[in-house]
């Protein structure tokens, strides 16, 4: 069937079997190897991406549902001028990544997870967390980045407050 | 100021971040353009011969290339006389669920898992042998020929009169589980046969070893064979070398002269990439209730799986770390290694220490608990005094330095150790469900264990003033690109953005070892520093000409990475200027870094943990450590390898385990099945610092890479079973289910029904009457 993806802002098309998986649509037709698989059972969470917006788990998901939609990876997060999201920037500062093959998908559940919940707790951020699996940090720095980025949103969202007033 | 000591972010991450890394199935190369995929048809039984393989349906089915099964290994040196050897793909017989059998070829990985489905495999069932226990039997056995399954055996039994003279002896059989290592990217290889030469892109460990893995497997010089590690996406000991898998990816690419490439499912990864620990042990302590302990003795079986590969290895570092932090009258391990028909069992985070660690730490504890004296106060009784260093123990092991007393205070001290047994008093008092358990383990591993094999590197520095570090080491995680850069931007001051570090390709760096045992810095990094060592060097020989001066006027200014003459600097010379002096190659130094020996880092654990006695659920809540690898390079590095160490030990401790079957199946070969940690059933952990530098190496340093997971898994075990301890409950196995510790707590309402066998994997007095399980009144 042919499909039509927006990823990372760019309109990708191809004619592909019914059941590829979205993330194989993503690293094999679209060419974009930062979504990384980790498992067969949905339990890794290595594949998150953004699919309008919010994090799936791009392993569980058709290339056939992804039609028309829009999806951010990796390598769209940061700004166009190369500026790291925020989250990618509380990794590198606080060391929440080591191997950095769950990295991807980490960062982009926990950019979901600050839009949705933007002051978490430390508890707030393990449970939003618990579906994407990390072997290399045991979590402690992935946590902490998490929480850091949470700051830094949140002073910046005052600092343009202040601002606007 | 010295940048050695200080907290570097990591020159990897921007690259991690924003692009991914490229792992081996990212690797989009003119060199692999229409790679065929490979997918393998893996054996579905535990033990079976194999009567016929019929690949007809397959290789007709869509986008098949190729259907290749051991009557294709018509190419490959034969095993010789070896009864147990390996081969690349299963000839007439399987040992294990997930044993390769044949290889199918598509041009995609779509059609591949289509086409695996139609080979059609006829096995004739043959018993599984799933156990130790099972192994040791030997009604059946894995290897024609062999008269055992027994794959190795060493160490002397306890003396006689090791025993003699103490108060309380108490044997026990624990179990130290399987486990799987789990990286997140699973097994991967491309490969490409061309002009005579083979190239393997490998998710390895150790790009150097997997060269000389190919060369003996396919019969092929060193020379005509390049490995390639990408980004490694974890390794955790199980991606040493090259195992059969990936080799057959290299054969079938040379046999069929295509490009191939192949990555396995997690699934496969579970049943096909080895497992860790398996081991069982029979731990025997004795002493005297002034809390000294006289002798101790472990005696242990190791599991290797389906083929020995590195299982015995396991049991003679497990024998040789036996005793642990302790002083000990006798201490002794006896040890037999045997084969079974489940996965190969290797190296994973500790091989063969943690186990060491596991069963002398539950021995202590059980001692404790005999004369019931605080386990704290035992372990203060019997570590190795700081006096005593270096320390040669009765196994051999040569401890470098050491502090254990002082680790152990360091560690109570900063969890507030008596607060806690105060809080865990109040909640006994009052019969709170939620009961709160206090654990500490010392430790003491080694680590370089092989530090005669040393490590490589080559250090050139350009014209530019730029640096490149060829190393034998190589990363999958653990930061060499800053780490090793910061060895050199310390001696030759060269900025960090001018260092690049390339390692993990066997034509760049043609000779290495490569990263496992904690090796890295300690190794790779002495030898980068030697290096940088001596470019300087070399420098200020070449300087003393350019300036006319005598070397021994010259000074080295590292701010400005200049010779000059002492107080002059009108004089200075940039290593830029020095390297285009030296020649075209520039300034260049090559060091093969082989010290004596290894080095053994230390620490304490303490864990609490919260057990509901209602479900048996055990939460830990908290994980304070001490975790002393002598100097720091970079406390972030460190602190994050101390942290997923942690996490692997308490993952083992609490959740995971590698089920089979009594058939032989694998019940936990999915990520859905097999429990690997989440965040959410970690705390934030509470990191302290020591630092007890060795003096085995110029930087004073020793491996951090498996510490952590050594010293948590049995602090976690012990808080676990301390929290219901006043239910009358003494041991319970990893991983301390909810269910292992609700049972535990139900056993002890019942009156024991009968005295423990020799078989009986319960605890037994040998020389005092068994103490009844205390009870609780409600």
């Amino acid at each position: 069937m042919k499909v039509t993806v927006t990823v990372n802002g760019a309109e990708v098309a191809a004619e592909v079997e019914d059941r590829m998986l979205l993330v194989h649509y993503l690293r094999e037709v679209a060419g974009l190897t930062a979504t990384n698989i980790g498992c067969d059972t949905t339990s890794c969470g290595a594949c998150t991406i953004l699919l309008d917006g919010e994090s799936v788990k791009s392993c569980t998901v058709l290339t056939a549902q992804a039609d028309g939609h829009q999806v951010v990876t990796a390598e769209g997060l940061a700004s166009p001028d190369g500026e790291m999201h925020p989250v990618q920037r509380a990794f590198r500062a606080e060391h929440g990544l080591q191997c950095g093959f769950c990295t991807p998908g980490m960062v982009l559940a926990a950019v979901s997870l600050l839009r949705e919940n933007p002051h978490p707790t430390e508890q707030d951020v393990r449970s939003g967390l618990e579906g994407n699996l990390c072997r290399c940090t045991g979590y402690h720095n992935i946590v902490r980045a998490v929480l850091a980025a949470a700051g830094e949103t949140a002073a910046q969202q005052t600092a343009v407050g202040e601002a606007a007033q | 100021m010295s940048i050695l000591g200080t907290r570097v972010v990591r020159t990897e991450d921007p690259r991690l971040l924003t692009a991914g890394g490229t792992y081996t199935d990212d690797l989009r190369l003119p060199e692999l353009a229409g790679a065929g995929r490979i997918t393998f048809v893996r054996s579905p039984m535990a033990h079976a011969r194999i009567t016929g393989i019929d690949t007809s349906a397959a290789r007709k089915a869509p986008g098949v290339i190729a259907v290749l099964t051991a009557s294709d290994l018509d190419d490959v040196p034969s095993a010789g006389d070896n009864p147990t050897a390996e081969p690349l793909l299963a000839a007439g017989r399987v040992r294990y669920v997930g044993e390769a059998v044949a290889i199918v070829v598509t041009e995609d990985s779509y059609q591949g898992e289509d086409a695996a489905e139609l080979v059609s495999v006829d096995y004739e069932p043959l018993p599984a042998v799933v156990t130790i226990g099972d192994a040791l039997a030997g009604s059946t056995l894995l290897f024609d020929g062999t008269g055992s399954n027994l794959a190795a055996a060493g160490g002397d039994p306890a003396p006689d009169d090791a025993f003699s003279g103490c108060d309380v002896v108490i044997e026990r059989r624990i179990v130290n589980q399987r486990l799987a290592p789990v990286p997140l990217e699973v097994r991967a290889a491309a490969a490409r046969w061309a002009d005579g030469r083979l190239t393997l892109w490998v998710s390895t460990q150790n790009a150097q070893l997997a060269r000389g893995a190919l060369a003996g497997s396919l019969g092929l010089p060193e020379a005509a064979i390049r490995v390639i590690a990408p980004d490694v996406g974890g390794g955790f000991g199980a991606k040493i070398a090259a195992e059969r898998d990936s080799i057959a990816v290299a054969w079938a690419a040379k046999r069929l002269s295509r490009p191939l490439r192949w990555v396995e499912t997690r699934n496969e990864n579970l049943m096909g990439m080895v497992h860790g620990r398996a081991q069982q042990h029979i731990i025997k302590i004795g002493g005297t209730r002034d809390g000294r302990i006289r002798a101790y003795h472990l005696d242990l079986v190791q599991d290797c799986g389906a083929y020995p590969r590195f299982g015995p290895f396991l049991a003679t570092l497990t024998k040789l770390m036996a005793s642990g932090v302790y002083d000990i009258g006798y201490a002794g391990a006896t040890f037999r290694a045997v084969v079974t028909t489940t996965t190969p069992v290797s190296a994973y985070r500790g091989a063969g220490r943690p186990e060491a660690t596991a069963a002398i730490e539950r021995a202590v504890d059980l001692f404790a608990a005999e004369i019931g004296m605080d386990p704290v106060e035992v372990r203060r009784r019997n570590v190795v005094p700081p006096d005593a260093f270096p320390y040669t123990t009765q196994s051999g092991a040569v401890y470098d330095s050491g502090d254990y007393a002082a680790a152990l205070d360091k560690v109570l001290a900063a969890a507030g150790y008596a607060g806690l047994r105060a809080e865990q008093a109040r909640r006994r008092e009052r019969g709170d469900p939620a009961q709160l358990g206090i654990g500490v383990s010392c430790y003491v591993e080694i680590t370089a264990g092989d530090a005669p094999l040393g490590e490589t590197s080559r250090l050139v520095v350009d014209a530019t003033g730029a640096a490149t570090v060829y190393t034998g080491s190589s990363a999958h995680g653990q930061g060499h690109q800053t780490a090793f850069a910061m060895l050199v931007s310390d001696e030759l001051g060269i900025p960090m953005d001018r260092i690049t570090v390339i390692h993990g390709d066997t034509d760049a760096v043609p000779k290495g070892v490569g990263t496992y045992a904690s090796r890295s810095l300690q190794l790779g990094g002495s030898a980068v520093h030697q290096a940088a060592v001596e470019v300087k060097d070399k420098a200020r020989d070449l300087a003393a000409g350019m300036i006319e001066a005598s070397e021994a006027d010259l000074e080295f200014d590292v701010s400005r990475g200049a010779w000059q003459v002492r107080g002059d600097p009108e004089t200075a010379l940039t290593l830029a200027a020095i390297a285009e002096r030296a020649g075209p190659d520039g300034l260049v130094a090559d060091v093969d870094f082989r010290p004596d020996s290894p080095t053994f880092p230390f620490g304490a654990h303490v864990a609490v943990v919260e057990v509901d006695t209602e479900t048996g659920k055990a939460t830990l809540i908290r994980h304070v450590t001490v975790d002393d690898a002598g100097k720091v390079l970079n406390p972030v590095l460190a602190e994050g390898q101390r942290h997923g160490g942690i996490a692997q030990g308490v993952a083992q401790a609490l959740l995971e385990e590698m089920l089979y079957d009594a058939d032989g199946n694998p019940l936990t070969a999915t990520l859905a099945d097999y429990s690997a940690i989440t965040a959410t059933e970690l705390p934030s952990f509470e990191l302290i610092g020591m630092e007890t530098p060795t003096t085995v190496n110029p930087l004073g340093v020793k491996g951090i890479g498996e510490a952590g997971t050594i010293g948590a898994a049995p602090a976690v075990q012990s808080a676990v079973i301390d929290a219901v301890a006043h239910l009358g409950v003494r041991h319970i196995d990893m991983p301390a289910t909810p269910v292992r510790v609700w049972t535990a707590i139900r056993e002890c309402y019942s009156e024991p029904t009968s005295e423990p066998g020799p078989s009986d994997p319960g605890e037994r007095s040998v020389q005092m009457a068994p103490a009844g399980p205390s009870r609780v009144s409600e």
